[in-house]
């Protein structure tokens, strides 16, 4: 049975209609794992409780209108004559508005169906940059002007960090990856990153066994004072990189033990899935981590889209799904909100390529408990195009203001270096 | 200690082993022993003649970097024409099809980038005045641009050129070369300052970064200097000076009221106070010591006498570098030792130190990348923080593998046992020792490379590590002893 629902439009100047959906069947979920939004399930003594963000950044400028698709818009099968979905192929997110989703996201259907996902249409910037590094800059900083100034996440940290007076543990933010990304890096908070977890660690203890033990007796001494100086100020830069190591030392036993434990439930293939599986093994570790940051790249998709296209999107769907089925079976599923998005969209007319050239506007995906499931904003006129391309109706900064302000409790004015209005895509009960 | 902070001239009886590895490791990238040794005998005033006077040596052998000029340019006028008439045609094709071109374009620079980048790092490598590419280093993170926003490989490259030929010069040139500089006109959108319209970008970073210091002028100031370098402007690779958009009027900067232009504006920058003392803090910052915040008393007393030096000096770096690098305070025992490696300075020495292989460029180019130092991208117009900035969970892994890669060849992204076959043999580091023993050996090693020492307790540590593992000291030995030392904290001192 498809729920029925109200579609909520959302401008990025009018104030935010607080209609209540009907909310879809709560049916397929377990029980035991469905917690009150704002409930947190991390009470028992010493675990963290703090919400989570994890990042999927989807590389290469993701076709939004192969993704969720107009297909009430006539144009759009004018305007693609080879890489067009029917109707009949698409799983449909709104009749009446013509909107369904690409069949390679049937795993996302069904969180959909089960107020766990949410759509945002049309989320782009002024004066949209069609450069994959540009692009990805401006989103990775909120500054449209060539991606200038620290990462959000990174400020975010820094707000956080400021505000309640501590130092955050060197693990607040973890990237897979081989080098942390733009939006990572804060003016104080800097990220841990690393591609697989093996390699977060010293590399030359693998060269011989003998070597592993000498180091870890200088490296995990910590610091009291400059050894030329005993007994002195522990805070010369001697007693910082001495502290520094034994903080590194005491981050990779984590993190490490952590990947090493897998995961309860069983994941697909693919690097989205093991990168999301190690967040998941790290989250079950209670490692006091608030963002994480996992990334999926081929979705360039200039040539013979649709096969390559489609495969992307169900490793995406797929990768996703099998998440939060993990974090439903260790209990720890409320805690955490998950952000999609990519550096831009595609062009409405398709190329003699049978692909797409890079565009400007295009969707988000957000997924948790805690999320305004369903379709937020109107698709983008297909007719009234912004220089050739899908014009924004969103701007991407009031969906991290939201994230930000209603989810991880960061003041997003900050950060951002204005207010922004928040996008309605979080529940108001958390 | 009353020496500790005297800028006196150190005796020259001091100048031993320990005073020229000190001086080489923070002028000159550090030094093999035997370069040390030599230096030592020079004396320390010849010894810093030699370093900071490097323009008599010879440096044609090193490579020439192969720079298109042309790799990208902004659109010529036949191809705005087309541009515009394509926009109002409203024929996407056509503009599709030079948004091709452009990103094709722009990828062959970024790809041009990546090479000078190399081309930078095998020349800090490998040159005979490291000075000059230390220096080049520091003037590149003073006046910041990033590639990332000029997008022309071939400017970052002119301007690299322009900081190295006056890296040991005068830095009134520096300044006033500064605002002809294309990239940094493009960076700070300088092309686009005309007297209808001025943009503040360029005036505001020459006085708050460039040469004054925040707090040193006021807004007033920056809207006059603005109208001063309205004009400064770039055609086809170089500076052009456009008459048209440059507003002749009277302006009154810091209280001096003139027709002025741009390069009058940096004589009166020059001529203020704050300026010596603003460049003799970033000097020392570079190679003195950290300082984060405001500089404690006796620590700005010594940054005082460094200003009052280069104003003496007519802003010549190379004899206030001396006046440093000369001092009782530059050789005292909280400066030894006591700052914080740039990723540059640990991989460029250790290199130098240990003449370990280079390896493969391109992995030591992204090894800059992860340890937070990407060459032509400083993260901002304010250059690298430095510091403590430099340290931090991830990055130190990444350092220390970096040096693991260097010694042994392990590949730091490969998850098994894959390594750079070049095989580096260390026994040079001892060849003059008659009777290796691992006591002997291990404190040659750390007083090669920990200059503030370790802990009794460490460095028994390492000796015993040394004693466990073989009967006698073999290449192997030295290696593994390498990647301990490598490995300490203390080893991201210098």
């Amino acid at each position: 049975m498809k729920p029925a629902f109200t579609r909520r439009e959302f401008l990025q100047t009018s104030v935010a209609l607080s209609t209540i959906s009907t909310m879809p069947s709560f049916l397929h979920m377990s029980a035991s794992a469905i917690a009150a939004p704002g409930e947190s399930l991390g009470n028992a003594p010493g675990r963290p409780d703090d919400r989570i963000l994890v990042v999927v950044q989807l590389s290469g400028g993701n076709d939004g209108l192969n993704t969720v698709v107009p297909f009430g818009e006539k144009i759009y099968y004018d305007a693609r004559p080879r890489i067009a979905i029917r109707e009949s192929d698409l799983l449909v997110l709104d009749k009446q508005a013509g909107i369904g989703l690409n069949s390679a996201l049937a795993p996302i259907k069904d969180m959909y169906d089960n107020g766990m996902a949410t759509v945002i249409q049309g989320v782009g910037y002024p004066n949209a940059n069609r450069s994959h590094f540009a692009s990805m800059d401006v989103w990775h900083t909120g500054d449209t002007r060539g991606g200038r100034g620290v990462g959000w996440i990174g400020g975010a940290l820094d707000t956080w960090q400021t505000t309640r007076k501590r130092t955050v543990d060197a693990t607040a933010c973890v990237c897979i990856g081989r080098e942390a990304p733009l939006a990572a890096g804060g003016r104080n908070v800097k990220p841990v990153a690393f591609e697989n977890a093996n390699l977060f660690r010293w590399v030359g203890s693998d060269l011989h066994s003998s070597l592993g033990p000498t180091y870890d007796k200088l490296n995990r001494e910590g610091a009291p004072g400059n050894p030329g100086n005993p007994g002195g100020a522990g805070d010369s830069q001697a007693a910082f990189v001495l502290r520094t190591a034994l903080d590194a030392q005491v981050a990779t036993d984590r993190i490490r033990a952590a990947v090493a434990k897998g995961s309860v439930t069983s994941f697909p293939g693919g690097a989205l899935a093991d990168q999301l599986r190690m967040v998941g093994s790290m989250i079950r570790a209670g490692l006091p981590t608030r963002v994480y940051y996992v990334a999926l790249g081929g979705f360039d998709t200039h040539a013979n889209q649709t096969f390559a296209h489609g495969r992307q999107l169900g490793e995406f769907a797929t990768a996703v799904k099998a998440f939060y089925a993990e974090l439903e079976a260790i209990g720890e599923r409320s805690r955490v909100l998950t952000m999609a998005f990519s550096e831009f969209g595609r062009r409405v007319t398709q190329n003699a390529s049978n692909g797409t050239d890079h565009g400007a506007a295009g969707p988000m995906f957000l997924f948790g408990d805690m999320i305004n499931p369903g379709i937020v904003g109107s698709h983008p006129s297909l007719a009234d195009l912004d220089n050739g391309d899908l014009a924004y109706g969103t701007d991407f900064r009031c969906v991290y203001a939201s994230v930000l302000d209603q989810w991880m409790k960061i003041d997003s004015t900050k950060v951002l270096g204005k207010g922004y209005k928040p996008a309605a895509v979080i529940s108001g009960k958390v | 200690m009353a020496g500790e902070f005297s800028m006196k001239p150190v005796s020259s009886h001091r100048f031993d082993e320990a005073a020229a590895s000190h001086l080489l490791r923070r002028a000159a990238f550090g030094a093999t022993p035997a370069q040390i040794s030599a230096v030592a005998a020079m004396g320390l005033d010849k010894a810093i003649d030699y370093i900071v006077d490097y323009g008599g040596i010879d440096a044609a052998g090193l490579p020439e970097a192969e720079v298109d000029p042309d790799i990208i340019s902004p659109p010529n006028e036949e191809e705005r024409i087309a541009m515009r008439a394509a926009r109002r045609q409203d024929d996407q094709a056509a503009l599709d099809r030079i948004r091709q071109v452009r990103l094709i374009r722009e990828g062959e620079d970024r790809q041009q980038m990546g090479d000078i980048t190399q081309w930078w790092l095998a020349r800090m490598i490998s040159t005979p005045r490291p000075l000059e590419e230390n220096l080049t280093l520091m003037w590149h993170g003073h006046f910041a641009s990033r590639h990332r926003n000029v997008r022309d490989s071939y400017l970052m490259f002119k301007q690299n050129q322009f900081f190295r030929e006056h890296a040991n010069g005068s830095f009134a040139d520096l300044a006033h070369g500064i605002i002809h500089d294309p990239a940094m006109l493009i960076f700070l959108n300088n092309d686009s300052n005309n007297r209808r319209k001025p943009n503040e970008n360029l005036a505001r970073e020459l006085m708050e970064l460039f040469t004054l210091g925040e707090g040193n002028y006021t807004e007033q100031d920056i809207r006059e200097g603005a109208r001063a370098l309205t004009g400064y402007a770039v055609s086809d690779n170089d500076f052009e000076f456009r008459r048209a958009m440059h507003d002749p009027g009277s302006k009154t900067i810091l209280g001096d009221s003139g027709t002025h232009d741009g390069d009058k504006f940096v004589d009166i920058l020059l001529a203020r106070e704050a300026c010596p003392r603003f460049i003799a803090y970033k000097l020392y910052r570079h190679f003195v010591a950290d300082v984060d915040g405001e500089p404690d008393p006796r620590t700005q007393g010594c940054i005082n006498q460094i200003a009052t030096a280069l104003r003496r000096f007519d802003f010549q770096i190379a004899p206030t570098l001396k006046f440093i690098f000369r001092s009782e305070h530059f050789h005292s025992e909280a400066v030894v030792g006591a700052k914080i490696k740039s990723p540059a300075e640990l991989l460029v020495g250790t290199i130098r130190t240990l003449n370990t292989p280079v390896r493969s460029l391109s992995i030591l180019s992204e090894a800059m990348d992860i340890m937070g130092q990407t060459l032509f991208d400083p993260p901002s117009v304010a250059g690298w923080d430095g510091g403590r900035g430099w340290v931090n969970t991830s990055t130190l892994f990444a350092r220390q593998n970096l040096c693991a890669y260097l010694i042994a060849g392990k590949l730091p992204f490969n998850d098994g046992w894959t390594q750079d076959e070049v095989a580096y043999d260390p026994m040079v580091l001892i060849a003059d020792m008659a009777v290796p023993t691992p006591t002997k050996v291990v404190d040659r090693l750390l007083s090669l490379l920990i200059p503030a020492g370790v802990t009794s307790q460490r460095r028994q540590e390492i000796v015993q590590f040394v004693e466990k593992n073989s009967e006698s000291i073999r290449p192997g030995t030295l290696v593994a002893l390498l990647l301990v030392v490598t490995a300490m904290p203390e080893y991201q001192l210098c």
